[in-house]
């Protein structure tokens, strides 16, 4: 686990090292010319402008050589170094990127994202699941029936739909037509106002039923197909002969047993909650994690890159971990074996 | 897990009604694509992000079809081309002459007409514009001499705002009965004489290029009655017609998906097989290595890639496709093991033959069905990432994917000023085309899965 740790990080060091690069040294040669020019005495002090020159790429080399840019980025020095730097959770500071508050720590920008994408999506993803659980149940309760075949149809329609298209027609919808939810889903109060939360619960109503409109469809889908493969089983036949409640067997005992894979999904989606969505935050202009990434690739921002990557790849595998731990709880045979 | 034979498989297909109304889509697609193809040629779509190009349209028209609801009827954005041409001489000048007939039948003033035109000549012909209205009166528009030259090709654009064209209006002022000042040209010409309505009718747009010697001609020349609807879908922002790019975005689409689904089922499935195998140390480390690319969060990476290495739609499919074999490895490796412990298997190792021709032979053969079954379920996923991609603005450029009109749609706000002939068509044309795949994927799944088939 450990390892594909080390292995993501080092492919996006790879991915996005050479350019940094270039990005950082031309940054650099652009802030000593600056200086310079800043300060004409200094270059009334040289005879010839080759001279001059010379002077500024010394100066612009030395400056590099602080920063530690004279290696190539892909020495081992450089990339053990940030790797290191990572593990002991010093993310850095990032270079063009910066919080609400202004501050350019890598970790006040994450640990400001967050809490914005927990809000919204998983917010989601739980609902989703609350409501794709039920559903699924009760389709695979009454197989063939008319809950059962809207369901499947709406799980398959709704899974083909792109969820950022959805957003811009809600926007279109409920912001252009009715008027009833704003199109923008970034609150223009201030934080520090005290109807900040009352504004941003507001705004994250669009957003939020885009996505659980998107998403029940298919884990109700997930779930009912989970739910037939238990409802054949012996023990639900023999439970169903002694006469026990149809309810009783489908909510009860029949859903325990299909626990296990439903359990793997839902801390994998829940985990995936965290990274937000890329596009679905670009569409609602809301101000998380995805759209934090967004703008982080687009200016090559390599310190923010890593460490989302980081953050979210540590979720990812935290939850993996979680799963197995559940399914061995929920599936005593896996433990055994 | 069945391993039916591949025409049991089409026999039971044929029965679902599901996956035959998917394939009824994917037909209609592919017509739609050829339609596209033969029909637009591929220099227009080269020019679609040029604006130059796209200079005779209008701004953000609706569709053409909205009248067939509305009862006052928008004036409909027309670009005639063919005038009925005519040579003739008269008191010793030679006289080319063009006519413009055009049925207006709109509740509407349009928002101006533009007159365009390339003319070959030598000196300074005269150039006249007028219009026969539906009431049998002409109105003199324009008549003014061409910039002086040797041997030339001229190419001009008059628009009804020209001031000589007002000045000229205004100075028939007599056949209208009402002021005329602080109303533009086109309101006039297309009004009644009596009181300031739309005067429905035909119109006859007369153009005269008169001159001493009869070589002077009008090469190439359009007249556009500038509206406020056009075409099937409309025109966007920048002009652009849409239909150009919903009609090619077809077969980009189609072929975007298909290439990502195949090449990533075939490399899964070759992947997983021959881990699974193989077995011992081998599939170890190659599992270990699909985890690592399984662990690796898609997107982002898909927006680094197109970022820093290249947006080109080509590259683009390598690098969905490196994303998308690994699950489709992490399930047929698991089928693998299971056939590889079959008494034919075993029979034909001990045979002695040698471990590619058994996994041709006798373990990818029994895959097939769910390697279709895969490709069709893997497509709709590829379009929508590639849309996805392309509505972040990393699409390429020079290929108009339905996700790139999207993302223009998204940056001029067009869902939130209410423009939905722009938002809605590319979305449901995604929609439908992952439909049509998922749709067939369902129906093989059954085939394939027959625990889901109850």
């Amino acid at each position: 686990m450990f390892g594909v740790l080390m292995a993501t990080l080092l492919l996006t060091i790879v991915l996005v090292g050479s350019n940094m690069d270039v990005i950082l040294k031309q940054g650099v040669a652009f802030q000593v010319r600056n200086e310079i020019t800043q300060n004409p005495a200094v270059a009334s002090n040289f005879a010839s402008a080759d001279e001059f020159e010379k002077f500024v790429q010394e100066q612009i080399d030395q400056r590099s050589k602080a920063l530690g840019l004279d290696a190539p980025w892909y020495s081992p020095q450089r990339v053990g170094l940030t790797i290191y730097k990572i593990l002991i959770l010093d993310f850095g500071r990032a270079t063009f990127l910066t919080s609400d508050s202004g501050s350019s720590d890598v970790k006040d920008i994450l640990l400001e994202k967050i809490p914005k994408t927990i809000l919204l999506f998983t917010t989601a993803t739980i609902i989703i699941s609350i409501i794709g659980i039920f559903l699924g149940s009760l389709a695979s309760s009454k197989i063939n029936s008319k809950t059962d075949r809207i369901t499947s149809t709406f799980a398959v329609v709704s899974s083909s739909f792109p969820v950022w298209w959805i957003g811009m027609i809600m926007i279109f919808v409920f912001a252009f037509v009715y008027h009833l939810f704003p199109a923008r889903a970034t609150p223009s109060v201030l934080p520090s106002d005290s109807g900040y939360i009352a504004a941003l619960l507001y705004h994250m109503t669009l957003p939020l039923i885009t996505i659980v409109l998107i998403g029940f469809g298919s884990w109700a889908y997930l779930v009912r197909n989970f739910m037939i493969g238990t409802l054949q089983e012996d023990f639900v036949i023999a439970k169903k002969t002694i006469g026990i409640n149809q309810k009783k067997i489908v909510y009860g005992h029949a859903l325990k047993n299909a626990a296990p894979p439903i359990v793997t999904i839902l801390a994998l989606s829940l985990s995936g909650s965290l990274g937000g969505a890329i596009i679905t935050e670009a569409v609602f202009d809301w101000p998380g994690m995805g759209r934090l990434y967004f703008d982080a690739i687009s200016v090559m921002d390599l310190p923010v890159i890593i460490g989302a990557t980081y953050v979210l790849t540590i979720f990812f595998l935290a939850s993996i971990f979680v799963a197995d731990l559940l399914y061995g709880y929920f599936d005593p045979r896996v433990k055994t074996s | 897990m069945s391993t039916a034979p591949l025409n049991e498989i089409g026999q039971e297909f044929v029965k679902n009604k599901i996956g035959l109304a998917g394939i009824g889509i994917l037909v209609a697609l592919f017509i739609i694509s050829i339609v596209a193809v033969l029909t637009i040629p591929l220099d227009t779509l080269k020019t679609w992000n040029n604006p130059e190009s796209w200079l005779e349209f209008p701004k953000i028209a609706l569709p053409a079809w909205i009248n067939l609801f509305l009862s006052e009827k928008i004036p409909e954005h027309q670009i005639l081309t063919n005038s009925k041409d005519s040579h003739y001489s008269e008191d010793e000048l030679a006289i080319f002459s063009q006519e413009f007939s055009v049925v207006y039948e709109f509740d509407d003033f349009p928002n101006d007409f533009i007159y365009e035109f390339t003319a070959k000549y030598y000196g300074a012909p005269l150039l006249q514009i007028s219009v026969l209205r539906p009431d049998d009166t002409t109105i003199e528009l324009l008549s003014r001499s061409l910039p002086y030259s040797e041997a030339t090709i001229h190419h001009e654009r008059i628009f009804s705002t020209d001031d000589t064209i007002k000045k000229n209006i205004f100075l028939q002022a007599e056949k209208f009965g009402f002021p005329l000042s602080d109303i533009s040209a086109e309101q006039v010409v297309f009004s009644e004489s009596s009181s300031q309505k739309v005067l429905n009718g035909r119109y006859v747009f007369l153009i005269r290029l008169v001159d001493v010697s009869s070589e002077s001609e009008i090469v190439d020349s359009s007249l556009i009655l500038g509206g406020k609807v056009f075409g099937f879908v409309g025109t966007d922002e920048l002009r652009r017609d849409l239909s150009v790019g919903l009609l090619w975005g077809t077969p980009l689409a189609l072929f975007i998906g298909i290439a990502v689904a195949i090449g990533s089922v075939v490399m899964g499935l070759l992947y997983g097989v021959y881990a699974g195998f193989i077995g011992k140390k081998t599939d170890e480390t190659m599992m270990r290595f699909n985890d690592v690319i399984y662990a690796l969060p898609a997107l982002p990476f898909l927006i680094i890639l197109a970022v820093t290495i290249s947006n080109s739609i080509f590259v683009m499919i390598g690098f969905l496709m490196i994303f998308g074999w690994v699950g489709i490895a992490k399930v047929s490796r698991s089928m693998a093991l299971q056939i590889k412990t079959r008494q034919y298997v075993e029979a034909s190792k001990i045979m002695g033959q040698r471990s590619s021709k058994i996994i041709l032979r006798h373990i990818l053969p029994q895959l097939l069905p769910y390697a279709f079954a895969s490709v069709a379920i893997s497509v709709p996923a590829a379009i929508t990432t590639e849309a996805g991609l392309s509505f972040l603005g990393l699409g390429d450029p020079s290929f108009p994917t339905w996700g790139q009109i999207l993302h223009d749609a998204s940056i001029h706000g067009a869902a939130a000023r209410g423009l939905w002939w722009w938002v809605i068509p590319p979305g449901l044309m995604i929609a439908v085309t992952g439909l049509a795949f998922v749709f067939i994927g369902n129906a093989l799944d059954t085939i394939v899965n027959p625990r889901l088939k109850r």
